[in-house]
């Protein structure tokens, strides 16, 4: 999905569609909330959508410790909420803080865009990129979306700063943006760096098998030579108490 | 001494009640209703007090464990069964606490059936379900005395051995996979408290505060139970935290050097003070008491310094989870009058279940008397005068 904060216009019809599609009341919210899973924020001159980025290599999937969340091979991250038994490791993990929480309700739910992965696999495409009356949303192959930024880049340098966010962000994000001006300035998470965040935590879990190998090793083996030094210990005691 | 006991008893009381209505609102209203938590702030106090504190003070177990039966150091004998009560209670009630903090808590046994490796909370969870079973096991000989089991003593002690190892592994596994679970997040927390080495900051701290958990507990067990303090056990203790405190400092300084932590070390912020008075009690001051006043050869100097090294510990887990999460988030986050006191309530439950365990359970007899009656029945269960002892 590419969306080109050069063309929107802050109209909103992207978040009124998506509540519509989920049921949410249908009302202006200008942050993510539990009932709007898509906004626009105001950053000076420019409108820039906030939604889940469906990251490449997802934080939120990679914590999830009973694989709630899932990156389907089309893109999406997807949510399944049976199976979720509300940790919250994905809200506090995503880097660009965008999973939120039911905390009103006793049977609570995560609620992130799913990129209406229900309607992309019917080969409709997703309510918000449906509404935009102004084509700031395009859904399509990966692949395809970023040839077509580049394209935009190249044919309108003047339009765009030559950068697509999402391109390589945190190992690259199925959700690209194009901007007007640097992305900093549209308050994008720009000093996260191109490595996956999973891997800071892999670096420390891949680690399990030498700690359990080695620290095994190392326990029998101290066991044994105190186990042995103390029968021999007692052999001696007793060999002592007999001659007395 | 009757008047203290009734007045601790009437504060447990008067904690329960609030604690009863607690849990009223908290599975009435949801996690809204009760905490301050929120969208930008989703974990509080009951992830950091209640599982980051309830599993890292509970880490006497496994050391106490380890030098009696690895090493083989016999002499620790009496504070094993209370060190191992402790980490018993202190893993029910971290599971006890999760309960309320899961948005789902019926849900909590997922794990079990849905696999995600890459997960840290996967792997902790794993590994919290299989320690307490341990040390479940490794407590049982307790209720099988009180029972007069002696085959089952027999039968247990025959694994003593390798559960002991597995119960260290596990731990070792899941005290330093619960600093993990701050690894993904760099951007998040303070510079401070970020650090690769979260993990192993997390184990070593854990070690050596496990050791002065045994001190506090034993203290604590004085005054309640009026039982006799083991000063000599305790001295040696004292001496041996001296090596985990000195590798922690060692570590944390050169992380502090390393990463971007340094320049924030002499800020006036409310992050830098908290984080001063973390390190001062949990390592410096316990260092220079221990090294050069000889605190662990004094009696009221050493249980100071168990105490500190407590008070640093909490508060290292609450400052890792909320402080330095609050510095970059912007939350301002506090926990609400329930929050505190489901946590007070959880301990206070853990406290009332290890008096009642005392009470009727033989938690202060040493090991060997267990073998001197068990013995005569199934080693040699012909001599028929022996036999009455079973249903004795």
């Amino acid at each position: 999905m590419l969306i080109d904060t050069t063309r929107c216009v802050g109209c909103m019809a992207c978040q009124t569609a998506c509540q519509a599609e989920y049921g949410f009341p249908e009302r202006e919210e200008p942050k993510l909330s539990a009932t709007a899973r898509t906004t626009v924020e105001e950053q000076g001159d420019y409108y820039v959508r906030r939604m889940c980025m469906h990251c490449d290599v997802p934080s939120c999937v990679s914590v999830c410790p009973v694989g709630a969340l899932t990156k389907t091979p089309e893109g999406p991250v997807i949510y399944d909420e049976k199976a979720c038994m509300g940790c919250r490791y994905c809200m506090v993990a995503c880097p660009f803080e965008v999973p939120r929480y039911e905390w009103d309700s006793l049977t609570p739910r995560i609620q992130k865009c799913t990129m209406c992965y229900h309607r992309i696999t019917k080969g409709e495409l997703p309510a918000c990129a449906e509404a935009c009356p102004v084509d700031a949303v395009t859904f399509g192959d990966k692949k395809d979306i970023l040839a077509l930024a580049r394209r935009r880049i190249v044919e309108q340098p003047d339009r765009y700063v030559p950068r697509i966010y999402g391109e390589r962000i945190i190992g690259g994000t199925s959700v690209l943006f194009l901007a007007a001006v640097p992305f900093e300035q549209l308050a994008f998470k720009v000093e996260l760096g191109d490595q996956p965040m999973p891997e800071l935590t892999w670096a420390a879990l891949s680690k399990i098998p030498e700690v359990v190998t080695l620290g095994g090793a190392f326990m029998m083996g101290l066991f044994w030579i105190v186990d042995r030094r103390n029968k021999r210990a007692r052999e001696n005691g007793v060999t002592k108490g007999e001659q007395q | 001494m009757k008047i203290r006991l009734t007045f601790w008893r009437m504060a447990a009381a008067v904690i329960l009640v609030f604690f009863a209505i607690a849990t009223y609102l908290r599975f009435t209203r949801g996690l809204g209703g009760v905490t301050a938590l929120s969208d930008d702030f989703p974990w509080g106090l009951w992830i950091a007090f209640d599982i980051l504190c309830g599993v890292g003070l509970a880490a006497g177990g496994f050391t106490v464990a380890a030098m009696v039966y690895l090493f083989g150091w016999e002499k620790y004998r009496p504070v094993l069964r209370p060190a191992i009560l402790t980490a018993f209670l202190g893993y029910l009630m971290v599971v006890f606490a999760l309960l309320y903090d899961l948005g789902k808590p019926w849900n909590v046994w997922h794990p079990l059936i849905q696999y995600n490796p890459h997960s840290v909370m996967f792997e902790v969870g794993w590994c919290v379900m299989l320690y307490t079973t341990v040390l479940a096991l490794e407590f049982a000989p307790s209720v099988w005395q009180r029972l007069r089991w002696g085959k089952a003593l027999i039968i247990w002690k025959r694994i003593t051995v390798p559960l002991v190892m597995a119960g260290v592994l596990l731990s070792t596994l899941h005290q330093s996979s619960l600093g993990s679970l701050f690894l993904i997040m760099p951007q998040k927390l303070h510079p401070l408290w970020y650090s690769s080495l979260l993990p192993v900051f997390f184990f070593v701290s854990a070690v050596s505060v496990g050791l002065a958990m045994v001190a506090v507990e034993s203290y604590l067990s004085h005054r309640a139970f009026g039982k006799e303090i083991e000063w000599p056990i305790l001295s040696d203790f004292g001496k041996y935290m001296v090596i985990p405190l000195i590798l922690l400092a060692v570590m944390k300084g050169f992380d502090l050097l390393q990463g971007g932590g340094f320049k924030y070390l002499f800020a006036l912020s409310l992050e830098t003070g908290l984080f001063w008075i973390e390190n001062l009690l949990l390592i410096v001051l316990p260092l220079v008491l221990i090294l050069g006043f000889e605190a662990s050869d004094r009696p009221r100097l050493l249980l100071m310094v168990a105490f500190m090294m407590v008070g640093g510990f909490i508060l290292n887990r609450i400052n890792v989870a909320i402080t330095a999460m609050d510095a970059t988030v912007r939350a301002g986050y506090f926990p609400t009058f329930w929050e505190v006191i489901v946590s007070v309530g959880v301990v206070t439950t853990g406290c009332i279940i290890f008096g009642l365990a005392v009470k009727y359970l033989p938690i202060y007899e040493n090991e060997p008397l267990i073998e001197r009656w068990a013995r005569p029945v199934y080693v040699w269960p012909k001599r028929s005068g022996e036999a009455t002892l079973r249903v004795k």
